[in-house]
């Protein structure tokens, strides 16, 4: 999800303001300009809040959206950690979008810092700010102390939420708060705990509120209620494009409990996809149920659309088409065409990529109301500040009078990063002149996304006389990210499909990545680890098909093309480097807990993949069974994960736990396609997700890194499908070059 | 006419449309919002109750089905303060990640182990709950938990 990525660094003012709340607590929060005219202020600048009770409690407040990465958890820990306070003490609260106009310049400025999810960018934002920001509340009452005591603050020492005197005394911050909060803050940038200071940080902190996910109190967008609030569903065109030519609403009037029901526009063909998805037919009613009765009694006659006669297969075809003609160049290294000449042998493969749904558990929804200066959202965001920006130009009100709550989010895998639901929510609380709760159903959700795309990916590479890789090229056909997209730029639209500095590129000296556009007739999005999941599958399947043709162990391959430990150039996100060291560091530690080598049962196989993700560095190893008649077995599952100094070993286990069977899942089962112009999938069970039954265990090794922390919400994806494929191929000789898996392994297993 | 049953312990009527699915009735009416919408077909278990302590997906229950029943929610699992011992476990486990799907998890297995108070892998293989973060290793290891320690001290 490096689209949300911000590449510039954020100018920051240096201040905090301070204040007593009326119940006495210190509130510290830290503002952050945000220039006018850069890019969404709720995902850009950044900031923290700290509220002391007089009972000693410390109540810290989470930013970000809580998708399920752990943030809510882990973004609080990195200010305990720095305040110097037991994590027993702390009560996490869900902060607001903390949008609000800047007070001495033009623009915006945001209280807390970035607050979106996306790009597992959370922790690295986060990890020195939010530090800081527990440093500075820290200072504040250190000299709040020193001021009571007489005592030259740096003789001070603090220790769980006590500040302590040199001859044992002790004042605690409940009894130092008051007075902390008349002071002047730090002038400067302090001084973080050392490594090995830590209490909090390295520790394993389960999940904050999950006393009231287990009880149901947990709200979600999904729970929100508004006073007077009505519910609306809406029947969108389910053709790409195309509109409603005719509506009977004449039933769905006499369904008890509807109040309105009326057309909503959507976008033009071929128009920028900025708002919402699709043209339908909203249902007003007084709950969920009559809503969905009324929609059902609705007779639309559609208008189909460009895309009408599109099908999976069409695409398919437009990709081969595409893959035959020249594309943009998105690196070259050394001398393809000499190198190829000069060959001893060459190896060829086409991969085939499927569209992905997001499918979050928790459907889309957006609770609306409008005043005619402001507006309240509550709904399960990734991306708040693209809300606000969207819910001001639809209406007319200022960003700063929008008012958005943030709730735990029942999944994002990226689908959050669009506001679409939040335009229809907006376009029926503007026609019904009511607060309003748009929702959708698991049919609207499968069918209306924005789709990871369809890719073709076919590489090339050759070995020299001692049957070394002596050339690389990866030519990719896919749907570039500014199709239907606004502010993308033609020079880049690779970006997102092809991954030019990725591995192999720096470790093969004739590099070739090219990319191909292909129109899609879909909304084009971002999931869970967009490029790198897409671009690990090809690659890392495609080492083992050379080591295969060179006579090479795959493992040996990957670390002999390594090579040296190393910084190489990455410039997409997660740069400005990729450590090759620290992808052989995953790779030889995932292959050793795996036993790699060992010898297997007759019709086992270990299977082998690594990748560089938005900074971090994952491992998979597979053992799999494959069976005479193609049953596949995952005997066991290895991750084996770098990224950086751990915050919350908990989390990350849980996040690469996660990823390996949501990778295992798509791998396995997980496509959507078209016939007709038509989306065919339409529930879960045909977007079948693994249940418990096939759902492994995975051992999850976490690598001891001294780097600074990258996320970790999407490096478990990327790997686990290679891995898997590599895994079949040694267990059954059977190559997987399309995804998903499916029943292609059913049977011959005849070795190719 | 009006469908009487029991809710959490508390004597409850409606009268509405009865093919109305439980689940909404809990969520838009009750305003018991701990019970989710998932799929709406009965397949992903989000919307999981019990009914006279059977595990239900109350997404496709008509409220006519209701009449007369014992339904129990995710938020009358705990008795006052007190966890249910697999509610106690899924939080030392530290299973949920989005947490959407756990109250329809905990449902389930509440139910599981109701039936079987030492499930086999194949018991728990045979739970059928979606979660989309792939929380399932972790759920297995909170079964397990609550199973020994019912095996002590019985709900």
């Amino acid at each position: 999800m490096s689209v949300l990525r911000s590449t510039g660094a954020l100018s920051r003012r240096d201040f905090l303001s301070v204040s007593t709340s009326a119940a006495g607590a210190l509130m510290v929060s830290w503002p952050w300009p945000c220039a006018p005219g850069a890019q969404p202020a709720g995902s850009r600048s950044l900031g923290a809040f700290v509220r002391i009770e007089a009972d000693g409690r410390i109540v810290i407040g989470a930013r970000g959206c809580e998708i399920g990465q752990g943030v809510k958890t882990s973004l609080p820990m990195l200010i305990a950690e720095e305040l110097d306070v037991p994590w027993s003490a702390v009560t996490v609260e869900q902060l607001p979008y903390g949008l609000i106009a800047s007070h001495d310049a033009p623009g915006y400025t945001s209280r807390y810092g970035p607050q979106g999810a996306g790009g597992s960018t959370s922790i690295p934002d986060g990890w020195k700010e939010l530090r800081q920001a527990g440093a500075r509340v820290r200072w504040l009452l250190v000299q709040a102390a020193a001021r009571i005591w007489q005592q030259p603050a740096g003789q001070l020492r603090t220790h769980a939420a006590h500040v302590l005197h040199p001859d044992g005394r002790s004042l605690s911050y409940a009894q130092l708060a008051a007075r902390a909060a008349t002071l002047t803050p730090a002038p400067a940038e302090l001084p973080l705990k050392p490594r090995g200071g830590y209490r909090i940080i390295g520790q394993p902190i389960r999940v904050t509120d999950a006393r009231e996910i287990v009880t149901g109190a947990a709200g979600y967008g999904i729970d929100a209620a508004i006073p007077g609030a009505l519910t609306a569903l809406i029947a969108r065109c389910p053709y790409f494009d195309g509109a409603v030519a005719h509506v009977d609403d004449a039933q769905a009037r006499r369904v008890p409990g509807v109040r309105q029901v009326f057309r909503i526009p959507g976008p033009q063909p071929g128009a920028v996809l900025d708002r919402n998805l699709a043209a339908g037919v909203a249902v007003v009613a007084d709950d969920f149920w009559s809503a969905r009765k009324g929609r059902e009694a609705l007779r639309i006659t559609w208008t189909q659309g460009p895309g009408a006669q599109d099908s999976s297969a069409a695409l398919e075809r437009r990709a081969v088409a595409a893959l035959a003609t020249r594309g943009k160049i998105a690196r070259r290294d050394g001398e393809l065409e000499a190198t190829r000449q000069a060959a001893a042998r060459v190896v060829e493969a086409v991969y085939v990529m499927p569209l992905l749904a997001h499918a979050t558990m928790e459907p889309p929804n957006a609770l609306i109301e409008l005043r005619p200066k402001r507006a309240l959202l509550v709904a399960s965001l990734q991306s708040p500040g693209g809300a606000s920006r969207m819910i001001s130009e639809m209406t007319g009100i200022a960003r700063p009078d929008i008012e958005i709550r943030l709730r735990r989010v029942g999944g994002g895998f990226g689908r959050g990063l669009q506001n679409d639901f939040v335009a229809e929510a907006v376009l029926v609380a503007q026609a019904a002149k009511a607060a309003v709760k748009v929702i959708w159903t698991r049919e609207d959700d499968l069918q209306n996304d924005f789709y990871r795309p369809f890719g073709l990916h076919q590489l090339a590479a050759t070995l020299d006389a001692q049957g070394r890789v002596s050339s690389w090229a990866h030519r990719v056909a896919a749907t570039p990210r500014k199709y239907r997209a606004a502010g993308m730029e033609e020079e880049s639209d690779w970006i997102g499909c092809a991954d030019p500095d990725g591995f192999p590129a720096g470790c093969v000296a004739n590099y070739l990545s090219e990319f191909v556009a292909v129109e899609l007739n879909l909304a084009r999005g971002w999931v869970r680890g967009p490029l790198p999941t897409f671009s690990a599958f090809p690659v890392q399947s495609f080492v083992d098909e050379i080591a295969l043709a060179a006579g090479a162990d795959p493992l040996a391959l990957r670390l002999e093309l390594l090579g040296a430990p190393r910084e190489l150039a990455y410039r997409d996100h997660g740069g400005p480097t990729l450590h090759t060291g620290r992808l052989a560091g995953v790779l030889r530690r995932a292959a050793q807990e795996i036993g790699y080598g060992r010898k297997l049962p007759p019709g086992h196989g270990i299977g082998l993949a690594s990748h560089f993700t938005h900074g971090g560095y994952v491992a998979h190893t597979f053992e799999v069974a494959v069976s005479a008649a193609g049953e596949l077995e995952v005997v066991r599952c290895v991750c084996a994960v770098d990224v950086g100094e751990v915050v919350n070993p908990l989390g990350v286990e849980a996040q690469m736990m996660g990823a390996t069977i949501d990778g295992l899942s798509t791998a396995l089962n997980l496509q959507i396609t078209v016939k007709d112009g038509r989306i065919e999938q339409s529930n879960f069970p045909d977007y079948p997700l693994l249940r418990m039954a096939a759902a492994p265990d995975v051992a999850v090794h976490l690598v001891a890194s001294e780097f600074p922390p990258s996320g970790a919400g999407e490096m478990g994806m990327p790997t686990v499908a290679p891995a898997l494929v590599n895994a079949i191929f040694a267990a059954s000789g059977r190559r997987i070059r399309r995804l998903p898996v499916g029943d292609q392994l059913k049977g011959s297993t005849a070795r190719s | 006419m009006a469908i009487d049953f029991t809710l959490n312990q508390q004597r409850s009527s409606y009268r509405g449309d009865p093919s109305m699915p439980l689940l909404w009735y809990l969520r838009d009416h009750a305003r018991l919002t701990g019970t989710k919408f998932g799929c709406g077909i009965g397949y992903c278990g989000a919307c999981t109750v019990h009914i006279d302590g059977a595990a239900t997906r109350s997404c496709v229950t008509p409220m006519s089905q209701v009449a007369g029943r014992a339904v129990t929610t995710i938020e009358g699992l705990a008795r006052g303060g007190r966890l249910h011992p697999v509610q106690q476990a899924w939080i030392d486990e530290d299973v949920p990640q989005c947490g959407y799907c756990q109250a329809g998890q905990i449902m389930a297995a509440v139910d599981l182990l109701a039936r079987k108070p030492q499930p086999s892998e194949a018991d728990l293989a045979a739970l059928t709950n979606l979660c989309r973060c792939g929380t399932y290793p972790r759920i297995r290891r909170a079964i397990r938990r609550a199973a020994a320690q019912l095996q002590g001290e019985p709900w």
